[in-house]
């Protein structure tokens, strides 16, 4: 991939948390549209400083921010490219006479604890741990192997030195330091770190393990909704989290709508949820498909664990963990789509899995549409913005133009109606950096990166 | 059952065409009390029909895929027992099995008999009757298999049971095409099609492919035990569908539907019957008896 850099300054109208300033925006082109470049998780560490991105042929790539540069003392450092590796490779399943897919579903970083950097990622089967650190010095100096690694003969030595280290290019290793294999049946969708930093939580269609970072060979099941008959199959687990601070709790989201949240302290397997949340169905807007719009995507805790946001095809939902009864937030992101429900149920784009994220101080939620666009939804202020990720649209320099679907009626200037919308062009993964305002916004094929000037 | 060459019940091509119109002003209409209550009903109910086609034709594509998703898979389902559901109610079922029982059925028809349709085993009169699940898995071990029936007929009180049998006769059997090497397999009436109906071929299979045949059902059709004899009747387990388990000898008792779909031919089940042929025979040098 080629590493381009430019500028985009983005101007909204509307204030938000991001208001009036200018944005550096960052975007790796790839040399070729390929299919294994397709991006399918993005995620800022726990400092920001590193962002990784997986993809569909296996690979993670890691960008690191620069230190600001006293060039532009207004402008936070950018991000380059830092490692790239091959996490996992197709696989075969001989019982089943299947692949399995190298698709990295997700990562997650583990709090910094060394000068080492560790993540978790994770394709439909099999959780690895990577240990990324740095090298930036070489001993050299040996008295028994010579600079390119031969061995002396040890009657030659007639001295004996100290071997020094000396400065080289700085080298970023990746190693696999454990492989979490063969727990799942079904599909994992979700991989959450516990505040405990010693365990995490797998989740797949229908089960939820709970591992042991340093223990590969044995998981423990805590949620398990596989009916006994499979014909009364009727709902699956769509994502699970930990929460950020409480160790002993989780939540996990369905097909069907509603959020459970488990305490691990009150038994063993948590198929009794200690609550759960769900919002009674608007009968107004009934139709065949109300299940599978209901259908949640993502969920994820806010920063500060009092709220937890939820993804469903058209809402984005903030739920108050005290109320169970329905969610303290609803905010739209293309009800627009809402008559269109059959086409996208024919073409599938019906089933696509948005996923959404908070900013730092929990005051702005981010989610993606279609026609590479992403919206913004302001807490406080109540209220959102639409714009676009792609490179027509974003000169060097320039300002972040906010978007608009027309509905209906007359289409102003600079409006999209809603049927030359592309489906083809979605953006499904975004994330936030925890402090600062940058954010990674992954189309297609290509990242974008935007920041804030400062 | 309906006579051969007769108006098909269900006409995929032009479905498609009024599809197209229909969605894009809104999913499900409500019955109003305008002068064309009659029209907009029809129009609901094709749409409905449309839908529910859809829905078991991505189904039927699914679980020919490597590793469906099974979310999505759940989803799809989910809606089909809705819709079936929603028919059962408002009386659709009953125009339904009206238009197949009225047509006559030849000697050839294995697949319903409509002795089944007017039969009432363990239900009610006045209920609609229903088949077995679609869904993930076999028939269950509790429903009955009817004498002449290859359909098991579930009893009352499991509401989300799915229209399997209408659906499979929603479709024109005119429009199954089978293949040459097989067709001697399957009495069940498979005409050479008259319509291409690629997407009806599969749905059927699918609907079809769910089925299950007990051994030893009481009093069975002697037909159907020769149709049968050499089909395992190892059920079809969800995890089968849903996870695109293929192996050979966990394939559903149609297996000349099975050779429909490009990947699957009739082979790889007399192969591995060959194959379990074989291991019985080195088990029995092994062993030395």
């Amino acid at each position: 991939m080629l590493h381009c850099r430019e500028s985009a300054r983005f101007l909204p109208e509307v204030t938000l948390g991001i208001q009036a300033k200018e944005f550096n925006l960052g975007f790796i082109r790839p040399e070729s549209v390929s299919h294994a470049d397709i991006i399918s998780t993005v995620e800022f560490n726990h400092s920001g400083e590193l962002l990784a991105t997986g993809d569909k042929g296996g690979r993670v790539v890691i960008f690191q921010q620069e230190l600001e540069s006293k060039n532009q003392p207004l402008c936070r450092g950018e991000y380059n490219v830092y490692s790239t590796f091959q996490s996992h490779e197709p696989e075969f399943d001989y019982l089943k006479s299947l692949e399995i897919e190298e698709k990295i579903n997700k990562i997650r970083w583990l709090p910094q604890k060394n000068a080492a950097q560790f993540l978790l990622s994770t394709n439909d089967k099999t959780i690895k741990l990577w240990k990324i650190s740095e090298r930036d010095k070489r001993p050299e100096g040996y008295n028994l192997k010579e600079e390119d690694g031969r061995y002396r003969d040890p009657t030659t030595v007639t001295t004996l030195r100290v071997p020094v280290f000396h400065p080289m290019d700085l080298m970023v290793e990746a190693s696999p330091r454990r492989v979490f294999a063969n727990a799942h049946t079904y599909h994992i969708n979700s991989i959450s770190v516990n505040s405990d930093c010693e365990t995490y939580l797998s989740a797949d269609d229908l089960r939820i393990n709970l591992w042991n970072l340093e223990i590969t060979d044995r998981s423990f099941n805590i949620v398990d909704i596989k009916p006994a008959n499979m014909e009364e199959l009727t709902e699956v687990i769509t994502a699970a989290e930990f929460h950020p601070n409480q160790c002993n709790t989780f939540v996990y989201s369905s097909s069907k709508g509603t959020i459970r949240l488990c305490d691990m302290r009150a038994s063993a397997l948590c198929d009794q949820h200690s609550k759960l949340f769900e919002e009674p169905e608007d009968p107004s807007n009934r139709s065949f498909f109300s299940e599978i719009i209901s259908s949640i995507s993502d969920v994820k805790f806010s920063h500060s664990g009092r709220y937890m946001m939820t993804r469903d095809y058209l809402t984005v939902k903030i739920w108050d963990l005290n109320m169970e009864s329905r969610p303290v937030e609803t905010y739209q992101v293309h009800e627009y789509l809402r008559s269109k429900l059959c086409s996208l149920y024919e073409n599938d784009c019906i089933f696509d899995k948005f996923e959404c994220c908070w900013n730092g101080n929990d005051s702005v939620v981010m989610t993606g549409s279609y026609n590479n666009f992403f919206r913004m939804f302001d807490r406080g202020y109540r209220q959102d913005v639409t714009l676009e990720a792609s490179r027509e649209s974003s000169k060097p320099r320039s300002v972040l133009k906010p978007r608009k679907v027309c509905t209906g009626g007359k289409r102003k200037k600079d409006e999209i109606s809603v049927d030359s919308l592309d489906f083809n062009k979605k953006i499904l993964h975004t994330a936030w950096h925890p402090q600062d305002n940058i954010i990674a916004v992954a189309t297609t094929n290509n990242l974008y990166i935007f920041q804030d000037r400062l | 059952m309906r006579k051969r060459g007769s108006r098909p019940i269900y006409m995929p091509v032009r479905r498609r065409r009024e599809k197209a119109n229909m969605y894009s002003k809104g999913t499900k209409r409500k019955f109003s009390d305008g002068v064309d209550n009659k029209a907009v009903a029809a129009s609901y109910s094709l749409q409905r029909q449309s839908l529910l086609d859809m829905s078991l034709l991505k189904l039927q594509l699914c679980h020919m895929l490597a590793e469906p998703n099974l979310c999505r898979s759940v989803l799809i389902a989910n809606t089909v027992r809705q819709i079936q559901e929603e028919m059962a109610h408002d009386g659709s079922w009953q125009v339904v099995t009206e238009a197949l029982g009225g047509s006559g059925h030849g000697p050839s028809d294995r697949l319903v008999d409509t002795e089944v349709l007017c039969q009432s085993s363990e239900q009610q009169d006045g209920g609609p009757r229903l088949y077995s699940v679609m869904g993930y898995d076999g028939c269950r071990e509790e429903e009955v298999v009817t004498d002449k029936a290859l359909c098991s007929v579930v009893v009352g009180d499991r509401a989300p049971a799915l229209l399997l049998g209408t659906i499979g006769h929603c479709w024109d059997r005119g429009e199954l095409r089978v293949e040459d090497g097989v067709s001697k397999d399957s009495g069940t009436g498979e005409e050479e099609g008259t319509k291409s109906g690629e997407g009806a071929k599969m749905a059927t299979g699918q609907v079809f492919g769910t089925f299950e045949i007990k051994n030893g059902a009481p009093g069975s059709d002697p037909a159907l035990e020769e149709l049968f004899s050499d089909v395992d009747a190892s059920y079809y387990d969800l995890d089968t569908m849903l996870t695109g388990m293929q192996s050979a000898p966990k394939m559903g008792p149609y297996d000349f539907l099975d050779s429909l779909a490009s990947s699957h031919g009739s082979v790889s089940n007399s192969s591995c019957r060959a194959d379990l042929n074989e291991l019985d025979h080195i088990m029995e040098i092994i062993v030395g008896s």
